[in-house]
């Protein structure tokens, strides 16, 4: 019994001394808290909740779409890329292909020149050999016709002489002299 | 006769209370508990009024006091901060802090413990850890106190948890459902009763465990730090007061850890709860 009062007592007297111990629940702070969060709760849900978060959406999703939009741009720039590239790779295929062409024709065209111009040098070469050919002739021709004239000068002049038998014999005594002589 | 034994026995008592003054430790409490007065000593003590409502004390004490500070600050704060974002929607000074506090809350704990349809607990879940923070922060400066480090609050803010865990559970299965889908599939008739009334007690312990969890963890930093400082006069010699001061700014440094890490758990698991009784399929 006289325990029992002890603890009761002893109970009262503590909490009067530290006015309520740390596990002591006051109504009051009770009643307050919940006044106090309940407000606050409302409050910032209208003021700050609702609109922060409507706008961290709001901003999340121009993120978004700006990122969506670079990178399709991107992919159009690099079809772009692609597309000039191709386009580069055409022309200087197709200049290669011009230079191929214009060095083939001035081949052809110096071997065409050379060939032509051979065939020109041989052209005049063989006519001049042929006017050569046709000059000595000539000159053969007259000289033929100068032996000729002298032949018949001289057989001319053999006949004019060739009168009488004695001349006639010295002659050809002389004539076979020489011969024997030679 | 029974009265007389219990008049010796209070005699007693304030015998055992005087001797036990001498050497005093309860300025460590008095540090913790709840007052109904805020001591600003060398600047004066104020006094704070007493109100009765139906028989109720409600006096306005030291702890509602800072609760309407951190309650001033958080609106103050989130006012400019709502502010701003409606000049620009690129966040700058203030509005950065916040930002990341509240993406962490949306993306690191409503939407991964709650999962679909978390946007409609996201108010309470912000509201109740930017108050917790704040409370915990309170506490740290001079002259400060911490609301949460006193079990009325803590409790009174874990039954408004449990208020959300259910009302979001019953919103969602109905009240019907939703008891129903408190027991396990697949149970033995016969177990059923029992397996209830289990997990009635397990929807009340996890709000009591989120109450003592934050109420011993902001008073035991504080107990900590003032009875390292108060060896000091304890001991009354200044050969500890390196050590103490060390200790204390360490337990200090600790106890800002512990204040973001408090607000992050109450709000964790307050939103893991209500993932747990909004989805009950898992």
């Amino acid at each position: 019994m006289e325990l029992l009062s002890y603890i009761f007592v002893l109970a009262f007297a503590g909490a009067d001394a530290v006015q309520g111990g740390l596990l002591d629940v006051n109504p009051g702070l009770i009643l307050w808290t919940v006044v106090t969060f309940i407000f606050l709760l409302l409050v910032l849900k209208k003021i700050a909740w609702k609109p922060i978060l409507s706008f961290l959406n709001e901003r999340e999703n121009i993120i978004k779409e700006s990122l969506e939009k670079a990178e399709t741009a991107r992919k159009e720039a690099e079809l772009l890329i692609a597309d000039n590239k191709a386009a580069m790779r055409k022309a200087e295929d197709e200049a290669q292909k011009i230079i191929d062409q214009s060095r083939e024709y001035a081949e052809k065209l110096k071997n065409q020149i050379l060939d032509e111009s051979k065939v020109t040098a041989k052209k005049m070469v063989e006519d001049a050999a042929a006017q050569i050919e046709r000059k000595n002739a000539e000159a053969f021709n007259k000289l033929k016709d100068q032996v000729a004239e002298i032949a018949i000068n001289a057989a001319e002049k053999i006949l004019k002489e060739n009168l009488d038998k004695p001349q006639q014999l010295k002659l050809v005594d002389k004539y076979l002299d020489e011969m024997n002589k030679n | 006769m029974w009265f007389h034994s219990a008049n010796t026995v209070a005699d007693n008592v304030k015998a055992a209370q005087e001797a036990v003054k001498k050497t005093d430790t309860s300025w460590i409490l008095h540090h913790v508990l709840d007052a109904r007065e805020i001591d600003l000593t060398p600047f004066g003590i104020i006094h704070l009024p007493k109100l009765h409502l139906l028989g109720m004390d409600i006096s306005i004490t030291k702890h509602v006091v800072f609760m309407w500070i951190a309650a001033s600050i958080l609106i103050f704060t989130f006012y400019k901060v709502s502010k701003s974002y409606k000049k620009s929607l690129i966040p700058k000074g203030v509005s950065n802090l916040t930002e990341t506090l509240v993406l962490f809350v949306r993306d690191e704990i409503a939407k991964p413990n709650i999962g679909k349809g978390y946007e409609k607990f996201l108010p309470y879940l912000l509201t109740v850890f930017f108050f917790i923070l704040t409370c915990n922060f309170l506490g740290l400066i001079p002259y400060g106190s911490t609301a949460t480090g006193n079990i009325s609050v803590t409790a009174t803010l874990a039954t408004i948890s449990f208020v959300f865990i259910q009302a979001g559970g019953m919103m969602k299965n109905g009240v019907f459902g939703y008891l129903k889908g408190l027991l396990p599939h697949g149970l033995p008739t016969w177990l059923i009763p029992i397996m209830f009334v289990v997990e009635l007690l397990g929807l009340f312990t996890k709000p009591f465990a989120l109450a003592i969890r934050l109420f011993a963890n902001m008073t035991a930093g504080h107990i900590v730090i003032l009875a390292l400082l108060g060896l000091i006069f304890i001991l009354h010699t200044y050969i500890v007061v390196p050590v103490s001061i060390a200790f204390a700014l360490f337990i200090f440094l600790l106890e800002i850890l512990v204040a973001l890490l408090q607000a992050y758990i109450f709000t964790m698991l307050s939103s893991l709860f209500i993932g747990m009784a909004y989805h009950q399929e898992h």
